[in-house]
């Protein structure tokens, strides 16, 4: 049985449904990413969870146990809010043994369960430290210490890093899952970061205006978009419609191959930007060079196909980038041509979810 | 402000959580129970009880008089008087205190947090010491008067100046507060972009700052217009307010009409003049975007700088110290040389039949009244912030312009109006102690509320939402959150209510009885009398009521939120 399970869960503000007929399972020791761009539900998801918003329709059930009638203080679970919210008045220890004082520790218990929690993230003996004097990383570490001290059995964290510079991100996350490994704690965790959600979750769920878009592992999620909203999320930007027919498909681009089996018919393709090989012009497709972007270890470069059809995205080792203006040849790769489902999620979220992408793509590491 | 959404935040609904959302309704309407309860009873009842009784006779209600008594030669000088000296006084005061403003807003200077707690205890001194420092500078006998034979207590720059005196801490904190928190970097961005120093304060700096400028103004303007003790004691025949005449109709002439027409036309005006300074308020709550007034301020640079910290450094020792050095001066210069004779002259009962008491004792008494009125405003002014802190539209709004009135509304028609309307069962307080505080404390709400509310409305509801998550009970999350935050603002709140209620004088004046003569009750009555030994002891009297006052004042210094409220 899953420990977390939503069942229809419905928000609405207004018009609009922040929260839409989702349903979600959540098991014992699993760690879950909720990744989506900005307004697609995801805070509001935690905020039902925790009983700190009413779904106006939908149940929410911990260990099976229906939470409709549960009080916030009595659902046994822990978030960490986006931006920690540490009890400005109290000093470290005070914050960590909120919780434990709440549900009635002994002092001695409390003194050395913090303890030990300030260990845990890396924090020894920073107990009678005032908030304010602690930095980001700091305060984002005694909030997870807090969250942590009195064992909740399912731990929500809110974008837990998104208020940190990059290189402590990649650390912290690194940390953080060794961290609930160890512990076996079960996590919930909403973030728009791509990068942050693949190196941290077991499991990747993609919300996009309020509905689950894709659940799946971060490597099938990165491999198999299953729409053309997850896949422009994702960064994918050479996204085409096409009629697929046998081994081939007829695109703006030209026929490009496909892998033995494809779905037929009327069909909407990714083609991943690495799959894209760029040659000399005589070969397949003549494209212009337009831009040249550096990202780390490879280059991504935008093409505009000279017969005309929308822009095309290419990956290469940097070595191998052609220089801006000049025309290349472009064959495809049948790999990395993807089929993806008729996407339910409107078009206008992806404006937002381009944007928001790119922020990922320029701010997360690819763990792919 | 903390916790601004950052850029990847769902557009989650406002803070409010959904258990306040089930019956916020219920909730406000239980906080303000006792408020309006409490203005019921001891203001609009009294007030309402007056002003009917001086219009309605046995053949009805008399409003013929309104234009009659308006009519009146005096009456129109009286209301001319007090409009224009209320103008004067303002413009005054913004001159003088505006620059002043600025110096503690952007510069940085040694000694700057104790000068600016100091030019803050005259704003908390009673009227009447301040009316009696005043006399001993300007007045017959005062010091310009011994240095150059130059007496003011008799024209109108005696009152305006005591008037600069009182009210300065107000443009300093009002719009000096909000100055500090200005980001500097907006007038930046002007200059950057082309503006000259002088365009780039023009177009930036002083829209953010002209409702600041326009509330400090309309609060010295109310302050200023139904100024009492100040103008009974520098006034003189020719000078009289509103305020004073309501007194002189009310308690010497015992024409209870005239002074009803008068307290509804103060009511009227300063009604109107709290919109005015409500609609100011909140668009000053709008839309500017404040950062740490501890990264504004610099050391003064270039010979400019320095003059003009300088020249405002001159002003207050000027206006603001010198009057208060002189009064401890005279209180100690005695017929016989320097000493504490007028001060030993205090513990004792005198032959002049003054007073029942020794005026000393009044120290005790005013304490005591003024530590019960300030737990009065507190629980009244800290319910009804909270209630106004769950913001509910136009009521809300009514009910904080209520809030304010008490600031606005005769102290006399209060405190007479306590003597005829509390004297009957269920409600028969004539011979009680608790008439006193239950008075006073109607002027400390107002404080009590505004120095709350700001620091309430900070409160991030995703704290409370964390204690509860962390497993905290709507009760536990107000006690471990809400109260642990506002512990400060409470205290100081405490601290502004016990120094107004100290210093009350307009209603204090009517209803101690003889036998318990309030401080600034105590140094007017000793003022009425001729005769050097009891003006020294008016003196003398006046320094400890001074003492007190600032050293309640400094302690709340010390203990003062970043997030000051609006005094």
């Amino acid at each position: 049985m899953a420990l977390l399970t939503l069942e229809d869960v419905t928000v609405r503000f207004g018009a609009r449904a922040a929260l839409d007929a989702v349903r979600l399972d959540v098991a014992e020791h699993e760690i879950v990413s909720v990744l989506g761009p900005s307004g697609s539900g995801k805070s509001t998801m935690l905020r039902v969870i925790a009983g700190l918003q009413a779904p106006g329709g939908g149940r929410v059930l911990l260990d099976g146990a229906d939470q409709a009638a549960v009080p916030v203080h009595r659902r046994g679970v822990g978030l960490m809010f986006q931006d920690h919210q540490l009890f400005p008045q109290r000093d470290v220890a005070g914050n960590v043994a909120f919780g434990l004082r709440m549900h009635g520790a002994s002092r001695a218990e409390q003194r050395t369960r913090v303890e030990e929690l300030l260990e845990l993230v890396g924090l020894p003996g920073a107990g009678g430290r005032a908030v304010s004097t602690l930095s980001g990383g700091e305060q984002q570490r005694v909030a997870l210490a807090r969250a942590l001290a009195p064992r909740p059995r399912l731990l929500m964290l809110d974008e837990p890093l998104g208020q940190l510079d990059r290189g402590l991100r990649e650390r912290l996350v690194v940390e953080l899952r060794g961290l609930f490994g160890r512990l076996g704690t079960t996590v919930l965790a909403v973030t728009h970061d791509q990068g942050e959600a693949f190196a941290l979750a077991d499991r990747v769920v993609v919300m996009g205006d309020g509905r689950v878009a894709q659940t799946g592992t971060p490597l099938g999620v990165w491999q198999r978009p299953a729409s053309a909203f997850v896949a422009r999320f994702l960064g994918f930007d050479n996204v085409v419609p096409a009629t697929v027919g046998g081994e081939s498909a007829d695109t703006p681009w030209g026929k490009l191959p496909m892998e033995p089996g494809s779905p037929q018919g009327g069909r909407t393709l990714l083609v991943r930007p690495a799959g894209v090989r760029m040659a000399a012009p005589d070969d397949g497709l003549r494209c212009e060079v337009e831009t040249r972007t550096f990202r780390g270890s490879r280059v991504v470069v935008r093409l505009r196909p000279e017969g005309g059809g929308p822009p095309l995205d290419a990956e290469c080792a940097p070595a191998e980038a052609p220089r801006e203006g000049d025309t290349v040849g472009v064959t495809f790769s049948q790999d990395d041509v993807v089929v993806l489902a008729e996407s339910g999620t409107g078009a206008k979220t992806n404006a937002t979810a381009k944007t928001n992408a790119d922020a990922g793509l320029r701010d997360g590491s690819r763990s792919t | 402000m903390k916790g601004a959404e950052g850029p990847g935040a769902s557009p989650g609904p406002p803070a409010t959580g959904r258990r306040r959302a089930v019956r916020p309704a219920a909730v406000r309407l239980a906080l303000m129970a006792l408020p309006l309860a409490f203005f019921a009873v001891f203001f609009a009842y009294p007030v309402v009880s007056i002003v009917g009784r001086g219009l309605r006779t046995a053949d009805g209600w008399q409003l013929g008089e309104v234009t009659q008594v308006l009519g009146r030669p005096g009456i129109l000088h009286v209301l001319w008087f007090t409009l224009w000296q209320a103008l004067a006084s303002t413009g005054l005061t913004l001159l003088i205190a505006l620059p002043g403003a600025y110096v503690f807003a952007r510069f940085s200077f040694p000694g700057k947090q104790v000068l600016r707690a100091a030019v803050t205890v005259p704003f908390v001194l009673p009227t009447v010491v301040a009316g009696t420092a005043f006399l001993a500078l300007l007045g017959r006998g005062g010091l310009l008067d011994q240095l150059w034979g130059v007496r003011l207590d008799t024209t109108v720059w005696a009152i305006l100046l005591a008037h600069v005196f009182f009210n300065y801490a107000v443009v300093v904190r009002t719009v000096g507060g909000l100055w500090a928190q200005l980001d500097p970097r907006q007038e930046e961005a002007a200059r950057v972009l082309g503006a000259s120093r002088l365009a780039a304060w023009r177009r930036v700096t002083l829209p953010a700052l002209a409702p600041a400028v326009a509330a400090a103004a309309l609060m010295v303007f109310l302050f200023t217009f139904t100024s009492f003790g100040v103008i009974q004691i520098l006034g003189g025949p020719g000078f009289s307010t509103l305020e004073v005449e309501i007194y002189r109709q009310t308690a010497e002439l015992l024409q209870l009409p005239t002074a009803a027409i008068l307290t509804l036309v103060q009511l009227v005006a300063v009604g109107a003049v709290l919109g005015v300074h409500a609609w100011t308020v909140r668009r000053r709550e709008s839309a500017l975007r404040l950062v740490d007034p501890s990264t504004t301020a610099r050391r003064p640079r270039g010979a400019g700088q320095w003059a003009l910290l300088g020249g405002v450094l001159a002003s207050v020792a000027l206006l603001l110290f010198l009057p208060l050095g002189v009064l401890v001066e005279r209180s100690l210069d005695t017929p016989g040389g320097h000493g504490f004779a007028y001060y030993r002259a205090l513990t004792s009962v005198d032959a002049s039949g003054t007073f029942l008491v020794a005026p000393l004792e009044a120290v005790w008494n005013s304490v005591r009244y003024a530590v019960v009125a300030a737990a009065i405003a507190l629980v009244v002014g800290g319910l009804a912030a909270a209630a106004l802190t769950r913001r509910a539209g136009r009521f809300a709004r009514g009910f904080d312009a209520l809030l304010m009135l008490p600031l606005g509304v005769s102290a006399v028609t209060v405190g007479f109006g306590f003597l005829i309307t509390l004297d009957k069962p269920p409600l028969d307080l004539r011979s009680s102690w608790i008439l006193v505080p239950l008075a006073q404390a109607l002027v400390g709400v107002p404080f009590v509320v505004r120095t709350m509310l700001p620091v309430l409305r900070a409160v991030d509801g995703r704290l409370r939402e964390a204690a509860a998550v962390l497993g905290a009970s709507p009760l536990r999350v107000f006690r471990e959150v809400d109260l642990a935050l506002v512990r400060r603002a409470l205290l100081v709140a405490a601290g502004f209510a016990f120094a107004v209620s100290l210093g009350e004088f307009g209603a204090t004046v009517f209803i101690a009885r003889p036998g318990n003569p309030t401080l600034p009750v105590a140094v007017a009555r000793l003022l009425s009398r001729p005769g050097d030994l009891t003006y020294g002891e008016a003196m003398a009297l006046s320094t400890v009521l001074m003492i007190v006052c600032a050293l309640s004042l400094l302690l709340l210094e010390r203990i003062r939120t970043d997030r000051s409220g609006e005094f």
